[in-house]
């Protein structure tokens, strides 16, 4: 018996930034003052903060220690472990107030989430069955198998509202009913953890901070429609993800979790995962499963879909990792205790991966129909250094932008697709007033050339000049006319292409045209970039009248582009200039604009 | 895995384990002074004899902690216990033999020893 818990985050992030060394140092010095059987340390997934990591939870006090290093170890141990009292000064400093300490729930970045799909994040041992199953984990899965058959199972999936939350937005239960409806000597289940979305990690987080989910989740699904076999599709990029899957796929089968009989009735289920090399389009289906058989990874024309033919020609479910996270506690839970969440049509919560110009980078979880607003300003605590927010983009390289006109919009699958964007895997990349929001079309378009697999015209041809185009627009060498055969390649691309990559592809181009014409317009006949980031269309001056001829800017200027006199005011030679920046950065007296 | 019985038997003995982490505030916490002094005047067995007895009793409701100075170092070792209902009691002199006496009584059934308190010992 332990009196006291310390939780280190051993996920993606905080990995990186030394959680494996705070472990190490946080066990010698817990052994050193012989509390190596009074304190446990537990290494968990990621909790959300990752931008705070590396981080720690002591309980049963619940203080939150963020950014620690392995010096601030010994006081740690030996002021609040040894002597229960808590250093102030290594708390998240959201959690202390005046006098007292909140507990992380009660802080901004908490307080609005609901968490479902990642309950167990950052709160189990990911690396131990048994800390799973003391939160009820299995349950559910021995629930179905000795209480319910398999139809009842899909009814209340049904019933739940859930849909896929890797993009499409498919409602799962009519997926699962398909596939039982197909009689077949073989059925299978895969989960697609492919994550290929630039900036995307939930998927990861909850592979890495709770995979015992995923186990249960597919092997009640391959109850419900009669499958013995599951794959997981997980890229190899994700070497912690597929330690702790494999990890716990041992542990359930020692248990007899996984395997012959479970829980002693007819039901037999077994899983493997299966590496992908990261390629976007393997997240697609049909590729997906091409790529499980072992042949190269593209996309196959639809129908016959899965449910009908899929994986070695065997009627086939394929769900988002996400989409399977939320499945125990339906089950266990209820129906009616799920959709009472969210929207209309959106039932539940659904994981935002938050990033850019936010104070607050990391996971949220919400309630489906939280507004922009409630994210970006409660729970990301807003934009940096004071300036404005410009748009929001979500559904990555599939999706669109949500103009800052829009920040009260509920966000919801419907919501999202009737402006133009999408849910996407749930990437939020929020953008201030430096954004150009050409260059952002740009920066999506140049992904989505880079990851077409080639196999159909449209999409790869197409795709190519899109990004042609817009480099164009980005130099100022392109016109108004530009602008419409640009729009009108989009919709031919869209209506042309086999897989959902070139269907989506023009996405990001449509909306940004849609919401911020007048931006690409900006370029193309003024020949300015309003956000000062196209470096083409950029020149950098000096305000004679501010320059205090400090000379720091002509010594940092790589090409020797400035001239001048100790205290006299500089100029620059524009025919010379690379437009690096470097110049702005040093100069204390804002006498160097870009235009 | 045989039956649900196994599975509800592994969650019941691990969640035991598990409760440090759950920091709602309707528990009972049992604080221990454990600065020099108290360590000193053998605060140490004190606090794992707490920790031992509430989970050989799985008394998921309560939490056992630390403190530093209470400021009344001739009476350590000291225990303050806090219930949901905002009361505190101060233990003095606290020994592992006491420790006990004060879980069955004051943590179980509600009643405080008021012989070990600091009221009964100062006078
Ligand atoms: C190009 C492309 C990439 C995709 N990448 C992913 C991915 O990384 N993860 C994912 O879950 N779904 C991805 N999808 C969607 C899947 O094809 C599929 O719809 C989804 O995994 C189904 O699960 P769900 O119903 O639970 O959302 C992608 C689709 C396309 C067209
Ligand atoms: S749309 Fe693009 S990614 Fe999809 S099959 Fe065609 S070329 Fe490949
Ligand atoms: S932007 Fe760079 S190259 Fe141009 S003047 Fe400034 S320092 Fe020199
Ligand atoms: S750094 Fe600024 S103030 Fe100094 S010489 Fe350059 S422009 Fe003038
Ligand atoms: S990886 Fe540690 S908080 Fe996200
Ligand atoms: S050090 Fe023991 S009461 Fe102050």
């Amino acid at each position: 018996m332990y009196r006291s818990h310390i939780l280190v985050c051993g996920g993606t992030g905080c990995t990186s930034s030394g959680s494996e060394q705070i472990i190490s140092t946080l066990e010698q010095e817990l052994a050193k003052n012989g509390l190596e059987k009074e304190v446990k340390v537990i290494k968990t997934g990621c909790f959300g903060l990752c931008a705070l990591g590396p981080i720690m939870i002591v309980y049963p006090e619940g203080s939150f220690y963020s950014m620690v290093k392995s010096e601030d170890i010994p006081e740690i141990v030996s002021e609040h472990l040894l002597k229960g009292r808590i250093v102030k000064r290594l708390l998240y400093s959201e959690t202390v107030t005046e006098d007292t300490v909140k507990s992380l729930n009660e802080t901004d970045f908490y307080k609005k989430q609901h968490r479902v799909a990642l309950k167990n994040c950052g709160v189990i041992n990911p690396e131990n069955i048994d800390e799973y199953i003391a939160l009820d984990g299995y349950q559910a899965l021995g629930k179905v198998l000795t209480e319910m058959k398999p139809q009842e199972v899909i009814e209340v999936i049904k019933e739940s509202g859930l849909r896929g939350r890797g993009g499409g937005g498919f409602p799962t239960g009519l997926k699962w009913q398909f596939a039982a409806g197909n009689e077949s000597d073989q059925k299978y289940v895969c989960c697609n953890a492919d994550e290929g979305d630039p900036g995307a990690f939930m998927d990861r987080s909850v592979l890495e901070g709770d995979p015992h989910v995923l186990i249960e989740a597919m092997s009640i699904a391959g109850y419900a429609i009669g499958a013995t076999k599951g794959y997981v599709y997980v890229r190899a990029e994700y070497p912690i993800a597929v330690k702790r899957l494999q990890i716990a796929i041992n542990q359930a089968k020692e248990y007899g979790l996984l395997g012959q009989h479970i829980f002693g009735t007819d039901f037999c289920f077994d899983m493997e995962l299966r590496l992908g090399a990261g390629a976007f389009v393997c997240g697609e289906e049909t590729a997906l499963m091409t790529s499980i058989e072992g042949h190269r990874g593209e996309p196959r024309p639809r129908p016959p879909f899965p449910a009908v033919k899929g994986l070695f020609g065997k009627p086939t479910i394929l769900n988002n990792v996400e989409t399977y996270a939320n499945i125990p506690q339906i089950i266990l839970k209820g129906a009616s205790w799920f959709n009472s969440m969210g929207t209309e049509k959106s039932k539940g919560t659904k994981v935002f991966a938050l990033g850019g110009k936010i104070h607050n980078t990391g996971l949220v979880e919400v309630p489906m129909g939280t507004t922009l607003r409630e994210i970006i300003e409660e729970i990301g605590g807003g934009i940096p250094n004071g300036k404005k927010f410009k748009a929001a983009q979500t559904g990555g390289p599939s999706g669109g932008c949500i103009p800052a006109e829009m920040i009260d919009i509920k966000i919801d699958y419907d919501n999202l697709i009737a402006i133009g964007s999408m849910m996407g895997s749930g990437g939020l990349i929020v953008m201030d007033e430096d954004t150009c929001m050409v260059d952002i079309a740009k920066f999506f378009l140049e992904f989505t050339v880079d990851e077409s697999c080639g196999k159909c015209a449209p999409c790869r041809i197409g795709t190519k000049r899109m990004y042609e185009m817009l480099s164009q627009i980005c130099k100022g060498n392109a016109t108004l006319e530009d602008l419409d055969k640009l729009e009108e390649l989009c919709y031919e691309i869209k209506a042309g292409s086999l897989c959902g990559l070139g269907q989506t592809a023009p996405n990001p181009v449509l909306s940004t045209l849609k919401y911020y014409r007048h931006e690409y317009e900006a370029h193309v006949v003024d020949k300015k970039c309003p956000a000062g980031v196209c470096k083409d269309l950029l020149s950098f001056e000096i305000i004679a009248d501010k320059c205090k001829g400090c000379t720091l800017c002509s010594r940092v200027c790589p090409v020797g582009a400035i001239q001048g006199t100790v205290k006299n005011p500089h100029s620059i030679d524009k025919s010379k200039c690379i437009k690096c920046g470097a110049c702005i950065e040093k100069c204390r007296f804002d006498a160097i604009v870009k235009k | 895995m045989k039956s649900l019985a196994e599975l509800q038997a592994i969650r019941d003995k691990m969640k035991n384990s598990m409760n440090v982490r759950d920091d709602n505030g309707n528990k009972i916490r049992v604080v221990v002074g454990m600065a020099t002094c108290g360590i000193a005047a053998g605060a140490r067995p004190v606090l794992n004899g707490f920790t031992e007895e509430v989970a050989k009793r799985n008394l998921d409701n309560v939490t056992v902690t630390q403190t530093g100075c209470i400021g009344i170092c001739q009476y350590e070792p000291v225990v303050e216990v806090y219930t949901p209902d905002g009361e505190k009691t101060t233990y003095v002199k606290m020994t592992a033999e006491k420790v006990a006496k004060v879980v069955t009584d004051h943590l179980v059934n509600g009643k405080v020893v008021s012989e070990y308190t600091i009221g009964s010992v100062a006078k």
